[in-house]
């Protein structure tokens, strides 16, 4: 964590002739009005985005940016301001432009700094230079290949590879300093088949805060290529889905999308704090079935939704969401923290240093339980078995949430027969946990190409959760 | 073509464009072109009658893209030093050394670039200070507040900004312009019997004179929370459905994507060579009208500089274009439509019904009001997505509706829409009234 700070200072802070001594300049012109708070982000953040179609890497870009993001808090009110230019008058400036939330009142200022520690959960390094430009065009060049020998049905192949090498510096009004370097790596496919004059698609991807090596290990690459296809083909047998209410068994790994909608969103500690959410004030309530644990996790090694601190220099953490079914916490930022008379939990996320930061989640999932899957099968007569997902979405006040299947089957008489097509599940998020009756012994986690959006900010995300059963979904098909 | 200009902007930024293009020709490039985004704004949200949040917005990027013999290379970067301009260009010309050649690549032909400067209306900015934009915000969510059903808010939110944008390319094109875009929303909830419901409304335009009042995006917001009370799911069933005008969008959104390059030249579309064939109603035609004064997706030049101009995408449901920048016009053997970057104010010409004609025709069905979810196939036109809205019967809303799907193909959706209503939504570049759907599937209970 040191390190990270010095290099941060060095490369941030350093060549635009800023140090920690004009950091406090800053904080006596932000907390010179009856601001109570505020906090100074730094970011620099350099992306590159290769693609292959039509058998060729025709396309490929490299993009910086960076700036400075200043909030003053006061109270439940926030200011903010930011810029792209890191030098001492844009910073005072956006100073004075964040302040005016709050007037008058005493001014304050930061007299002292102190490092604020996380943790060490994936390498200061810039995932861009892990491999070189060469290598980074033939993977994309084999992988491609590989999906075309597989099967002559695969029409189209487009395939992505995607690194960040991101830098930030958060100093706060309690002369906390902290920094983190984030890697990120992304590599996804899709391809399209083509059969009898039909076509359907499937994708399949993973990435993490890792470098791209990461994709010539473990025979990664090439297993997202063969699920890709595999999916494709698989879709060109699919029948239409079944429409209605049924039991549903949700397999490992991405389908914990189910509890990132069904539950997470709505324990995010402002839509708790302001009432809005179907889970405000329920805390201690029963909100699932026993034996069902959900955590938010930011501190596994090397996945996506993984942070050494969040956007507001708290260390991230493992925090339980419900416990044996009881709704046991909220995910706070500092803020929320504060309104709700709680602690942070190292959730304040931000997209950038041009947004507010808000509680976000991290890594979520629910722990795994004691059926082995193929008795959870075997358990229903009559229902619906997704194994993956695209995204999903929840209205947190009414606690409605969809997800959408993208590869599914019929289960008959506790067998798994004809693959369908996509449908989207609908449900009620307080309800729906109350409602899964067996919870497998084989949790899974995503494989790191989770995105999720609120209030128009994306960060990235994992989710995960063993083979569960649920009785009684509604799954949006078009067959009776 | 040389030195060619549109210019309705400051010169300094035009200045930094053409030194991007200069560097880039420099540097080896064949043929290169750059573009400058500056947004300015403000916004603010106030909630339980006392502001909550005040932003000033204030980005810019640069983006450079480059191409040596076909081989592209692309940048971007927010630091408009020149050093780190020059670095940004050293960066597209090294990505162009491993990229591989790309007939199909490449600027958009030369005789293709816009040549006239038209005011389309688009810049009217909104003097206002913070302390005014929080008045506004508190006004509107005050008037959704006075509603005693309406228990709790989200807030409401004054947003404006002008955002400025250069273009320019080794052809010897170089156009810019601005446009404002001014919002106000309000999100209220309302709750009975321990069950909460949010709804929201919004108002959006290029003029802030055109924007509805605070007071009216209030009462509106209220009422469409307060009818969500009491929402309960209904049986699976087929029945006629009806899109609210803000929700037809989204499916016209769909059919947009359908007919665009990218998804064509990929075969990833349920819309492949449908040219001319009959893909909507006969009810339905669409046109595209770039040059629409005020209009939120109006411009001169699109995204490459060709010239934008009005045509009809869909007439009486036959299919009469793409929708294609140059890139996928080449790759499909045609000629770009001037739709790099996306549609300009596509329009589905209403009918002579009001939403409530329009449920009293329908006799017994759904009225859609929110849709939530991804369900979406683009390549089969599978569709399947969560829904919120009322039952109709005898032509009158019954009850809302919650927790139900509404599913069916694209293909089909297009075809079986029945009648068009006269309640044109123009909040987006995809301007429709609301559409009577003959027949989908609702999954519930």
């Amino acid at each position: 964590m040191e390190n990270s700070l010095e290099l941060a200072q060095e490369t941030i802070l350093t060549p635009s002739g800023l140090d920690e001594n004009h950091l406090m300049d800053a904080f006596s012109v932000l907390l010179d009005s009856a601001a109570d708070s505020g906090d100074i982000y730094f970011q620099l953040r350099k992306h590159e985005a290769w693609s292959l179609e039509d058998g060729i890497v025709k396309d490929a870009s490299h993009n910086i940016s960076q700036g400075v993001g200043i909030r003053a808090i006061k109270v439940e009110k926030s200011g903010f301001a930011y810029s792209d230019e890191i030098v001492l008058p844009a910073l005072l400036e956006s100073c004075k432009a964040a302040r005016a939330i709050a007037r008058g009142g005493q001014g304050g200022s930061v007299q002292s700094w102190k490092l604020s520690t996380g943790n060490q959960l994936y390498p200061a390094q810039n995932p861009l230079d892990t491999i070189s430009e060469e290598d980074k065009v033939d993977l994309l060049r084999q992988l491609d290949s590989q999906a075309r020998k597989q099967d002559s049905r695969v029409k189209q192949v487009m395939l992505s590879l995607a690194g960040s090498h991101e830098m930030i510096l958060v100093a706060n009004s309690d002369g906390q300093l902290a920094a983190d370097i984030r890697p990120l790596v992304r590599l996804y496919v899709s391809v399209i088949a083509e059969h009898k004059g039909r076509l359907e698609q499937g994708s399949a991807g993973g990435g993490g805060r890792v470098g791209y090596d990461f994709f010539n290990e473990e025979d990664r690459g090439p297993s997202y290529v063969r699920e890709a296809v595999r999916m494709a083909l698989l879709n060109l047998e699919a029948v239409d889905a079944p429409a209605g209410t049924m039991n549903v068994v949700l397999g490992p790994g991405w389908p914990g999308v189910l509890l990132h909608e069904a539950v997470g969103h709505g324990l995010e500690g402002d839509f708790t704090y302001k009432g809005t959410s179907v889970f405000s004030g329920r805390i201690g309530e029963r909100v699932a079935s026993k034996g069902i644990t959900v955590v938010d996790d930011g501190t596994l090694e090397n996945r996506r939704g993984s942070l050494n601190i969040d956007d507001e220099g708290t260390a991230s953490q493992y925090n339980v969401l419900i416990e044996d079914g009881i709704l046991k916490g909220f995910m706070q930022d500092r803020l929320s923290a504060k309104l709700s008379k709680t602690a942070p939990t190292g959730n304040g996320r931000r997209e950038s240093f041009a947004h507010l930061p808000m509680p976000r989640m991290t890594n979520t999932y629910m722990l795994a339980g004691e059926h082995d899957p193929q008795e959870i099968l075997e358990s229903v007569d009559t229902g619906f078995y997704a194994v993956n997902f695209g995204g999903g979405q929840v209205d947190i006040t009414s606690g409605k949430f969809v997800f959408s299947a993208s590869e599914a089957y019929l289960i008959e008489k506790g067998k798994v027969t004809r693959p369908v097509k996509g449908a989207t599940l609908i449900g009620d998020g307080p309800d729906v946990l109350t409602k899964v009756s067996m919870i497998g012994n084989d949790l899974k986690l995503d494989d790191g190409v989770g995105t999720c959006g609120k209030e128009g900010q994306s960060v990235p995300v994992g989710v995960g959760q063993p083979t569960l059963r649920v009785d009684g979904l509604t799954v949006g098909g078009t067959a009776s | 073509m040389e030195g060619q200009s549109l210019s309705r902007q400051d010169d300094g930024l035009e200045q930094l464009v053409q030194f991007c293009l200069d560097e880039a020709k420099r540097q080896g490039a064949t043929s290169a072109e750059a573009s400058i985004d500056i947004e300015q704004g403000l916004s603010v949200t106030a909630r339980l009658g006392d502001v909550e949040t005040l932003e000033k917005h204030n980005g810019r990027r640069l983006g450079i893209t480059i191409y040596v013999d076909h081989r592209k290379g692309a940048s971007s970067t927010t630091d408009f030093e020149l050093v780190s301009v020059r670095d940004a260009v050293t960066a597209a010309c090294n990505i162009a050394k491993f990229t591989e050649q790309d007939e199909c690549s490449g600027l958009a032909d030369p005789d293709k670039m816009a040549t006239e400067v038209m005011d389309l209306g688009l810049d009217c900015p909104w003097p206002l200070t913070p302390d005014e934009a929080v008045e506004i915000a508190i006004e509107c969510e005050n008037s959704a507040r006075a509603y005693e059903a309406i228990s709790n808010s989200e807030g409401a939110s004054v947003n404006s900004g002008r955002d400025t944008h250069i273009y320019g390319n080794s052809h010897g094109f170089i156009g810019s312009y601005a446009a404002t875009r001014h919002s106000l929303s309000c999100a209220v909830i309302a709750e009975q019997d321990g069950a909460m419901q949010r709804d929201y409304w919004y108002t959006t335009s290029r003029d802030p004179k055109r924007l509805q009042s605070a007071t009216e995006v209030g009462d509106r917001a209220a009422q469409r929370t307060i009818r969500r009370l009491g929402a309960r799911k209904i049986a699976t069933q087929t029945t006629p459905v009806i899109f609210e005008a803000g929700m037809a969008r989204s499916l016209l959104a769909h059919f947009v994507s359908a007919v665009s390059g990218g998804a064509l030249y990929r075969k990833a579309s349920f819309l492949l060579d449908h040219l001319n064939k009959k893909v909507f109603s006969e009810l339905v035609t669409l046109t595209e009208d770039p040059h629409a004064k005020g209009g939120l997706a109006s411009s001169v030049f699109d995204m490459e500089g060709v010239a934008t101009r009005a045509r009809t995408l869909v007439e009486d449901g036959v299919l009469q274009g793409y929708i294609l920048g140059s890139y996928s016009a080449r790759k499909l053997g045609m000629q770009t439509t001037g739709n790099a970057g996306g549609i300009h104010n596509l329009t589905l010409h209403p009918g002579e019904q009001t939403l409530d004609e329009l449920m009293s025709g329908m006799q017994r069905g759904l009225l859609v009001t929110e849709l939530i979810g991804h369900g979406v196939n683009g390549v089969t036109g599978d569709y399947s997505r969560g829904a919120v809205g009322y039952w109709i019967e005898n032509g009158e809303i019954q009850f809302p509706v919650e927790e139900i799907t509404v599913a069916g193909n694209l293909k089909d959706i297009f075809q079986k829409i029945i009648a068009i209503g006269s309640d044109t939504d123009a909040r987006s570049s995809i301007i429709t009234p609301s559409l009577l759907i003959d027949e989908m599937t609702v999954a519930g209970n």
